[in-house]
C-alpha cells in the first residue's frame, strides 16, 4: 500500500528512535498541528486515512450515478443546468480527494481497482435508487445535509491535505444542500402531484440519511482511535442528533412530514429525539443487499472497462511524443505531459 | 426562419447528448470536461431560446419536427471516438460561426462574443483527444477513423445558408475543411471520403426533418415536463 512514502520516510528518519517519533507525532496531533505528507506518521494512522479518504472519493464518483440518472429528464432548463453543475462538482470532489489520498503513497488506479473489486467501500446511501425527480431534491437536502454535518468537522482534521480538500468540498456541498432544499420547496408548494412526489421522496430518504452517520457509538468499530487522532471530532450519535435538530424546523417550512412518529422535542436535552433506526437494513445494505449495490458497481466497472482503450491511447500518445521529443533533442516533453 | 432558434436548438440538443456521459466517461477528468462543455452549451441554448420565446416552452413543448437543429448534434454518443468526432466537427464549426458573428453587429453579436471563448476550449479539447485517439494505439486509430467516417455525412448540412443569420454559412465551409484536415493530418487520420450530405441530411434538420434517435432523445428529455402541464419547477 504505502511503499513509496514509507521507504522515503524510513530513509529520512533512519537514525530516529521510533518511540520518539511516535511521541512527537502524538504531541503534534494533541497541539492541533497539521500532519503533512512528508511527516512521520504511524502506519495505522496512514491506513485509517487511506481507508476513509478513498471511501470518501469513491462515494463522490458513485454518487454521480443516482443524480446523473435525472440529468436527461430534468423538467426545466434551469434545473438541468443546476443538476449538471452539481454532478460535475462531484466528479471534481472525486478528483481532489483521490489526489489528497495519493499524498499518502497510493495511486488513484490502485484505489479504483479496489473499488471495482469490492475491496473498498463507498457510502451506502448511494445504493438507494432515485425513482422520481423529487429524489434529486431529497438527496440535496438530506443526503448532502448529512454529509455536510459529517464533513464540516473534517475541515479541522489532523491530516493537512484532507482538511484542506474538505474546506472546498464543504463550500460546494452547502450550495448543493440549498439547491436541493429549494427544489423540494418548489415541489411542495406546487401542484398536489408535485407535493406528493416531494413527500414520497422524503419518506424514502429520511431513514437512510440518518444511517449515514454510521452505527450507534457503542457499536462503531473505528470511532475511538479516529477521535484520538483528531481525524474525527464528534461521535456518530452526536452528529446524527445535530442533523435531526437542523432538519425538523426545515421540514416544517417545507410543509413536508418527516416519517417518524416518535420524533419529538426533548425539553431536558434541548433537542429532538428520533425513533429507532432499522440497523438490520443498514447492515444488509452494507453487506451488498441494498436496492442498487450491484447496479452501481457494475455501471462503474462498465464505464472503466469500456474506457480502457481511451486511457491506453492517451498513454501511447504521450510515449510517442516523448520519443519524438528525445529524437528532436528538445522540449517536446512538456507538450507530451499536457 | 429564426436563426437564434436554430443555433439554440443546436446547443440544447448537443448539451442533452453530452449530459448522457456524466458518470460514464473513460476517466474522471472527462466526466468533468464533458459535463462542463454540456453546461456551456446549455447556457448558450438558454440565451438563444430566450431571444425567441420561453425557454422551457420551446425546449419541452415542441414536437420533433419543430426543432431546427442540425442532424449532427442529435446523433447518439456512441463510443468515446464517436463523441469526439462529433465534438471536433461541431466545435470547429461553432468557433468559426461565433467568431464571425461576434465581429458583426447583429443581435447575436454579444452572445457570440462570449460563447466564442467557451467554444475555443471545446475545440481544443476535441483536438487534443483527436490527436491522442488518432496517434495513440491501433485500436484507438481504427475507432476514430471509423467515427469520423460515420458522421461525415452530417457535416455538409452545417454550411447550408441559414435565413436571418448575419453570417454566410457556405463561406465557412472551406476554412472549416481546412482546419479539420489540419487536425486530422497531425493525428495521422484521413479526412473521410464520400458525400458530406445525403438526400435526408442536406439542410433537413433546419427544416425540421430529423433522424430516428432524435425522437427517443426528446421523449426522455420532455416526458416529465409534459406529464405535469402548467406546473412550475
Amino acid at each position: 500500500m504505502t511503499t513509496t512514502v514509507t521507504t522515503a520516510q524510513a530513509d529520512g528518519h533512519a537514525t530516529a528512535d521510533p518511540h520518539a517519533l511516535a511521541a512527537a507525532f502524538d504531541a503534534a496531533v494533541a497541539d492541533e498541528v497539521r500532519i503533512e505528507p512528508r511527516d512521520w506518521m504511524p502506519d495505522a494512522y496512514r491506513d485509517t486515512l487511506v481507508r476513509q479518504m478513498a471511501q470518501h472519493a469513491h462515494s463522490e464518483i458513485i454518487g454521480m450515478q443516482p443524480e446523473a440518472n435525472w440529468i436527461t429528464r430534468a423538467p426545466s432548463l434551469r434545473r438541468k443546468a443546476i443538476l449538471m453543475a452539481k454532478v460535475q462538482d462531484e466528479a471534481g470532489h472525486g478528483l481532489y480527494l483521490y489526489s489528497a489520498t495519493e499524498t499518502l503513497g497510493v495511486s488513484r488506479d490502485d484505489l479504483l481497482d479496489k473499488l471495482h473489486a469490492g475491496r473498498q467501500r463507498y457510502s451506502s446511501i448511494f445504493n438507494y435508487p432515485t425513482l422520481t425527480w423529487a429524489d434529486v431534491g431529497a438527496i440535496g437536502w438530506l443526503v448532502d445535509g448529512a454529509a455536510i454535518t459529517n464533513q464540516v468537522p473534517l475541515c479541522r482534521c489532523s491530516y493537512g491535505p484532507y482538511a484542506r480538500a474538505m474546506v472546498r468540498i464543504c463550500k460546494e456541498e452547502s450550495f448543493h444542500q440549498r439547491q436541493g432544499y429549494e427544489l423540494l420547496l418548489a415541489l411542495s408548494r406546487g401542484t398536489p402531484e408535485q407535493h406528493a412526489m416531494a413527500q414520497d421522496a422524503v419518506n424514502r430518504w429520511w431513514w437512510p440519511s440518518l444511517m449515514m452517520f454510521g452505527p450507534p457509538d457503542d457499536e462503531s468499530a473505528h470511532s475511538a482511535q479516529s477521535m484520538a487522532w483528531r481525524i474525527k471530532r464528534h461521535s456518530n450519535d452526536e452528529l446524527r442528533r445535530r442533523f435531526v435538530d437542523i432538519c425538523v424546523p426545515q421540514a416544517e417550512i417545507l410543509g413536508l412530514t418527516l416519517p417518524d412518529p416518535d420524533l419529538r422535542w426533548n425539553e431536558e436535552r434541548g433537542g429532538y429525539d428520533h425513533g429507532p433506526i432499522d440497523w438490520a437494513e443498514f447492515r444488509e445494505v452494507l453487506r451488498g443487499n441494498g436496492p442498487c449495490n450491484r447496479e452501481r458497481l457494475e455501471r462503474r466497472r462498465a464505464a472503466h472497462e469500456s474506457g480502457a482503450w481511451v486511457r491506453q491511447a492517451a498513454v501511447a500518445y504521450a510515449a510517442k511524443q516523448r520519443e519524438a521529443g528525445r529524437a528532436a533533442g528538445h522540449g517536446a516533453d512538456q507538450e507530451a505531459g499536457a | 426562419m429564426n436563426a437564434a432558434l436554430a443555433l439554440g436548438d443546436d446547443a440544447l440538443v448537443l448539451a442533452q447528448r453530452l449530459g448522457e456521459w456524466a458518470g460514464n466517461a473513460p476517466v474522471l477528468e472527462e466526466d468533468v470536461a464533458l459535463t462542463n462543455i454540456a453546461l456551456d452549451l446549455l447556457g448558450q441554448a438558454r440565451t438563444l431560446l430566450s431571444l425567441t420565446g420561453d425557454e422551457d416552452e420551446l425546449a419541452f413543448r415542441r414536437e420533433a419536427h419543430e426543432f431546427r437543429n442540425v442532424q449532427l448534434v442529435e446523433q447518439p454518443n456512441g463510443d468515446f471516438a464517436d463523441t469526439i468526432a462529433r465534438q471536433l466537427y461541431f466545435s470547429v464549426y461553432q468557433e468559426l460561426l461565433y467568431g464571425a458573428l461576434a465581429e458583426g453587429g447583429s443581435e447575436l453579436a454579444p452572445l457570440a462574443g462570449k460563447a466564442v471563448k467557451e467554444v475555443a476550449y471545446h475545440r481544443d479539447h476535441a483536438e487534443q483527444w483527436t490527436l491522442r485517439l488518432g496517434d495513440g494505439t491501433e485500436e484507438s486509430h481504427r475507432r476514430m477513423q471509423r467515427a469520423l467516417g460515420t458522421l461525415w455525412r452530417f457535416t455538409g448540412e452545417l454550411f447550408e445558408p441559414l435565413e436571418g443569420l448575419a453570417v454566410e454559412l457556405p463561406a465557412l465551409h472551406a476554412p472549416w475543411r481546412e482546419r479539420i484536415a489540419g487536425v486530422l493530418g497531425r493525428a495521422t487520420l484521413e479526412i473521410p471520403e464520400g458525400a458530406d450530405r445525403t438526400a435526408w441530411s442536406a439542410g433537413a434538420g433546419r427544416q425540421g426533418v430529423h433522424t430516428e434517435p432524435f425522437g427517443r432523445m426528446l421523449a426522455e428529455m420532455q416526458y416529465l415536463h409534459r406529464a405535469h402541464p402548467g406546473a412550475s419547477w
